[in-house]
């Protein structure tokens, strides 16, 4: 096995959506900050032999984003660039693609990350008025088209389908994620009360890693008016537990525990690594950040999707012969506070361990202070096809910080899978 | 035949291709028309069912007619002959009893056009090269040869006034829309769609009936109001083309042969000599960096002010990637959003300003320098601040790359004391607005390597401004002659002439702004200091000491010999103007330019005229100031 090195990273920072369409579109998000990103490498754009961007909700004039990236990007037309989707995992999906291709020796030098602008997911016509829309086609006369007209249902018109709500379901079970996040809740019995607990924190781990400038893998953005776009907006100094407590439940309306400030924000984000064989780093001359060692997919139940990193993670630490304290540092996507607290109760379950895991027993325990030491998703967002990116682009950022040697990155990816890296701080 | 090439295809078209011998642009010589008529002839007799006639120029279509034949017509008779060359073969081609086609690839201008609009119809390609204009009126004459006669038939007289009293240029899409072209077509179909339409037998679509009320029995309402829109621009005793095209559409139904006495007095006039000669003077500034071979796609610029950021965004325009460095992205920012301005009205096509805004890259860190094949520095006018950047740079620049300065004030030769290698530093000073201003001085210090001079013009031709060559002294060229005649023209003022009347007299000597609204635009610091500095004035003006004490420093401060409104300087009436007022303004700067000649600042008197003609916008139909000067001995 080739060893694939990390040669550097950046994102943009990630921006809550607001009302209405954000001001960034995807390519520009991943734009800017690879631009940024490029500018300061010893090779020129051009000298990439591809990119590949991770994209899970693409708009319909962004066909093949990675490509139209490649192109803005200024790498000429000679580079190839393309598109990954693995829902909350496409990020990771485009770094594993990346590692493949060098595995293979197909490509020496690549730029590999995610990308979602959320706040700008369409509004889709109902079933019912593209049925009508239809109908209208085949009409000539004006008389068969006023009677056309006679047959519109004002309430089809004026009820579209919200895209990201489409996106962020199921298509086999038919769950909102916030539904499985609950179905994960009471399977371990976990209580309201923790979930906004674990959000209080990720809140302020994200606040106090900003304030101690922990985050410098951002690069700024303008925009076309000239505003400038600095840092995560969606981290809330004062973000409590009160505060937290008075918000509905939004999956399970009424009943449930999942609200919007114990899950993971929608946002507009792009996270890039430039990834390198050794060959690369020799002949550029460059200094790795670190390595990827390792990575795995897994699937299992759709209705309980969050569990995904245990299922990802496990597989890898067995490979290592490694225990989850060996691991120095954790990044796992924090999609929701009940799913990120299943996970550790998943680990520490003698039943869960062997039912499922096919252990003999429990694994352990995830140490809090190793997990996400900079908060995570419900603070910073989740733009989804970054997610996957950001997260093993921060965690070697954490473990050169704390001078750690390994960590593991692991999401869960809505319709019932995880994936997992596990990588190595080299200096 | 030595230009054109025939085909006779078996469909029975016949296309003639017309390929310059020599040349890499068509251009309609006499040669090429003789030539042409000799086609007219075999056709008469062969009687094709079509004619195509197109270009075998990768340049484009034909330029127009040959401007060196103009500088040759020494009487009336050679002027009336050239004026029928065109007039009656173009007629006789209007009149063939095949139906003709002029496939327009590329820039179709003047007798180009001309000659295109006598064909029935007119096929453009859609592409950004695909420009159609009659730009006649800027050489200080008219289109003879049948432009004024057909382009009104064609487009009706008030968009046909609009292009024949400006000059300006026609996109494929927009000549398509207002009926110029009958179609547009991309380049993949315009072979098939020449011969289609060439048969299709489809008649000349109509005028909207108010345009031919306007074309007939309301010509004399569209005379007068196009008289006196011209008017607003140009006065006639200095540009008397325009009010001659407006004539001859009225009296002499386009035909400047009916009227011997407007071509006599046009053709031989020194507005036409004058407006030929800057011509020349152009082509010469775009010959310069001609040997080089340099070819630049990354360009550094440091310092995001007024003069950087839109120097970045120029060279973004023009389809280079641009880093713009300062000392934070807050610096960068107000940069990056003129840029966005100046894309969508220069590229129109959102996708094209995208692109363009995607190659202007902030850079705070400056890592750009490592990639830049220019490095230019636009920081403010200090030098030890100047040293210490040079010295940060020079270490990290590409091996071959250019380094320059934008500066307007220092020293060269100060500046690149800190350098390695200070044969490398040249000036590349740009004038502001940088996307209005066509000319950029290069300026080479004492001992400067001559390749990077070349290098230097070559990178200014490459973003399509002017590169003049001048040496390093204070001011170089442009802002050394500008300033003994600003500090004139405020002396005026301290003798007692108001602001207005000073302007005004400039305004009717032809220059495009007032030399005290000018110096309220630079702001009356810089003013100031550059008088100091260039114009070796003892004593400033009265008037300009006390404005500046006051701290009235013009547009930038809402206040200087005018109030500034929304960017306009709110000007009161002037009184009336004293006999001589503007000859003697501008005989300062007409002496600073001969001292520079002198000095060889500047190579030669020719290229001082192109360079304040250029860099000032000093009245063009003079040719000059010291071509003025030469012409009143």
């Amino acid at each position: 096995m080739k060893t694939i090195y990390v040669v550097d990273g950046a994102r943009t920072p990630f921006l809550k959506a607001q009302k209405g369409p954000g001001p960034f579109a995807a390519s520009d998000l991943a734009t800017q900050a690879g631009r940024a990103l490029l500018l300061r490498q010893p090779f020129l754009p051009s000298d990439l032999d591809e990119l590949i961007l991770g994209c899970a909700a693409a708009s319909p004039d962004e066909t093949n984003i990675g490509r139209m990236v490649a192109l803005r990007l200024g790498c000429g037309e000679k580079v190839p660039g393309w598109t990954v989707m693995r829902n909350c995992a496409s990020g990771m999906q485009a770094l594993d693609s990346a590692i493949a291709n060098i595995q293979c020796g197909r490509a020496e030098l690549i730029l590999a990350g995610g990308v979602d602008a959320l706040s700008r997911a369409p509004l889709l016509y109902s079933e019912t008025m593209v049925r009508w829309f239809a109908g209208m086609m085949g009409l000539r006369t004006a008389g068969q088209k006023i009677g056309h007209f006679l047959k519109l249902k004002p309430a089809a018109l004026f009820l579209p389908v919200i895209g990201l709500m489409k996106g962020l379901t199921d298509p086999v079970v038919g769950l909102l994620m916030g539904q499985t996040a609950e179905n994960l809740a009471w399977k371990f019995g976990i209580d309201r009360q923790q979930m906004d607990a674990f959000a209080v924190r990720s809140h302020q781990r994200a606040l106090a890693a900003q304030a101690a400038g922990h985050f410098d893998e951002i690069v700024p953005l303008v925009d076309d008016a000239g505003k400038i776009y600095a840092s995560d907006d969606g981290v809330r100094a004062d973000a409590s537990l009160s505060g937290m407590a008075k918000l509905k439940p939004f999956f399970d309306k009424k009943y449930g525990n999942i609200t919007a400030a114990n899950s993971s924000q929608i946002t507009d984000g792009a996270a890039w690594l430039i990834l390198a064989s050794e060959e690369a780093v020799q002949k550029w001359h460059l200094k790795p950040l670190g390595k990827i060692v390792d990575s795995q997919w897994a699937g299992l139940d759709p209705a309980l999707m969050g569990l995904g990193p245990v299922h990802a993670a496990t597989p890898i630490l067995q490979r290592h012969g490694l225990g989850l304290d060996d691991i120095d540092s954790w990044e796992l996507n924090e999609a929701f506070a009940a799913q990120v607290l299943a996970c550790q109760a998943a680990w520490k379950s003698d039943s869960y361990c062997r039912d499922e895991l096919g252990l003999p027993g429990a694994l352990g325990a995830l140490a809090d202070e190793k997990l996400n030491v900079d908060g995570g998703a419900v603070a910073i967002g989740h733009p989804v096809g970054a997610s996957g990116a950001r997260i093993v682009l921060h965690l070697l950022h954490v473990l050169r910080r704390q001078k750690g040697r390994r960590g593991i990155a692991t999401i869960c990816i809505g319709g019932g899978l995880g994936g997992a890296m596990l990588v190595e701080n080299t200096q | 035949m030595k230009h054109w090439n025939l085909v006779k295809e078996d469909s029975g078209i016949v296309v003639a291709t017309l390929d310059k011998a020599g040349e890499s642009a068509n251009i309609l010589s006499a040669e090429v028309l003789v030539e042409f008529s000799q086609i007219l002839d075999q056709l008469d007799l062969y009687q094709p069912k079509g004619l195509i006639i197109r270009s075998g120029k990768d340049a484009g279509f034909i330029a127009g007619a040959d401007i060196q034949e103009f500088t040759l017509l020494d009487t009336a008779e050679k002027s009336r002959a050239l004026v029928a060359r065109g007039w009656d073969l173009f007629n006789r081609l209007a009149a063939v009893p095949y139906p003709t086609l002029s496939l327009v690839r590329g820039h179709c201008m003047g007798g180009g056009l001309e000659l295109s609009l006598a064909c029935r119809y007119i096929l453009a390609v859609d592409e950004p090269g695909t420009k159609m204009a009659l730009p006649e009126v800027m050489l200080g004459i008219f289109p003879g040869w049948g432009g004024m006669l057909r382009l009104p038939q064609r487009v009706g007289p008030t968009a046909a006034f609009d292009m024949m009293l400006t000059g300006k240029s026609i996109d494929a899409q927009r000549a398509k829309k207002m009926g110029l072209a009958d179609d547009a077509v991309p380049p993949r179909v315009m072979e098939q769609a020449a011969r289609q339409l060439v048969l299709s037998g489809q008649p000349r679509g109509k005028l909207p009936l108010l345009q031919r009320l306007l074309n007939g029995p309301l010509k004399a309402v569209v005379a007068s109001g196009a008289r006196k829109q011209v008017a607003k621009k140009a006065r006639q005793e200095h540009y008397p083309a325009p009010y001659a095209i407006i004539d001859i559409w009225q009296h002499h139904h386009g035909n400047a042969l009916a009227a011997p006495e407007i071509i006599e007095r046009i053709i031989s006039s020194p507005t036409a000599r004058n407006l030929v000669r800057v011509f020349f003077l152009q082509e010469r500034l775009k010959g310069f960096g001609k040997e080089s071979a340099v070819k630049v796609r990354r360009v550094h610029v440091i310092g995001a002010g007024s003069m950087g950021g839109d120097i970045a965004a120029w060279c973004a325009l023009r389809g280079l990637t641009v880093t713009l460095q300062d000392q934070s992205l807050e610096r960068i920012a107000p940069a990056v959003q003129r840029a966005q301005k100046l894309f969508a009205r220069r590229l129109r096509d959102p996708l094209l300003a995208r692109a363009a805004f995607d190659r202007l890259i902030p850079d705070v860190n400056g890592d750009g320098v490592a990639h830049a094949d220019v490095v230019i520095e636009a920081i403010f006018e200090d030098v030890a601040a100047k040293h210490a950047l040079f010295k940060a740079v020079e270490p990290r620049l590409k091996p071959g790359a250019l380094l320059a300065t934008n500066t307007s004030s220092l020293k060269l030769e100060d500046l690149r004391t800190v350098l390695d290698r200070p044969d490398r530093l040249v000036g590349i000073h740009f004038f502001n607005p940088v996307a209005m201003m066509p000319l950029v001085e290069v300026v080479q210090a004492e001992g400067a390597d001559p390749a990077m001079l070349q290098a230097a013009c070559a990178f200014v031709r490459q973003i399509d401004k002017l590169p003049l060559p001048v040496k390093s002294a204070p001011g170089f060229l442009v802002n050394a002659v500008l300033a003994p005649y600003l500090l004139a023209a405020m002396r005026a003022v301290d003798e007692g002439l108001t602001p207005a009347t000073v302007d005004a007299a400039m305004l009717a000597f032809g220059m495009p702004m007032g030399p005290i609204e000018l110096a309220d635009t630079v702001g009356l610091d810089i003013a100031m200091a550059a008088g100091q500095q260039l114009a070796g004035a003892s004593q400033a003006p009265r008037c300009l000491q006390g404005k500046v004490a006051q701290g009235q420093l013009g547009k930038k401060s809402g206040l200087g010999f005018y109030a500034w409104r929304d960017g306009k300087a709110v000007k009161p009436a002037a009184d009336a103007i004293p006999a001589g007022l503007a000859e003697r303004l501008v005989q300062p700067l007409i002496e600073r330019a001969e001292q520079l000649v002198a000095a060889g600042i500047v190579a030669d008197a020719d290229l001082a005229d192109a360079g304040v003609i250029f860099g000032t916008g000093f009245a063009p139909f003079t040719g000059g100031p010291l071509n003025m000067q030469q012409a009143s001995l």
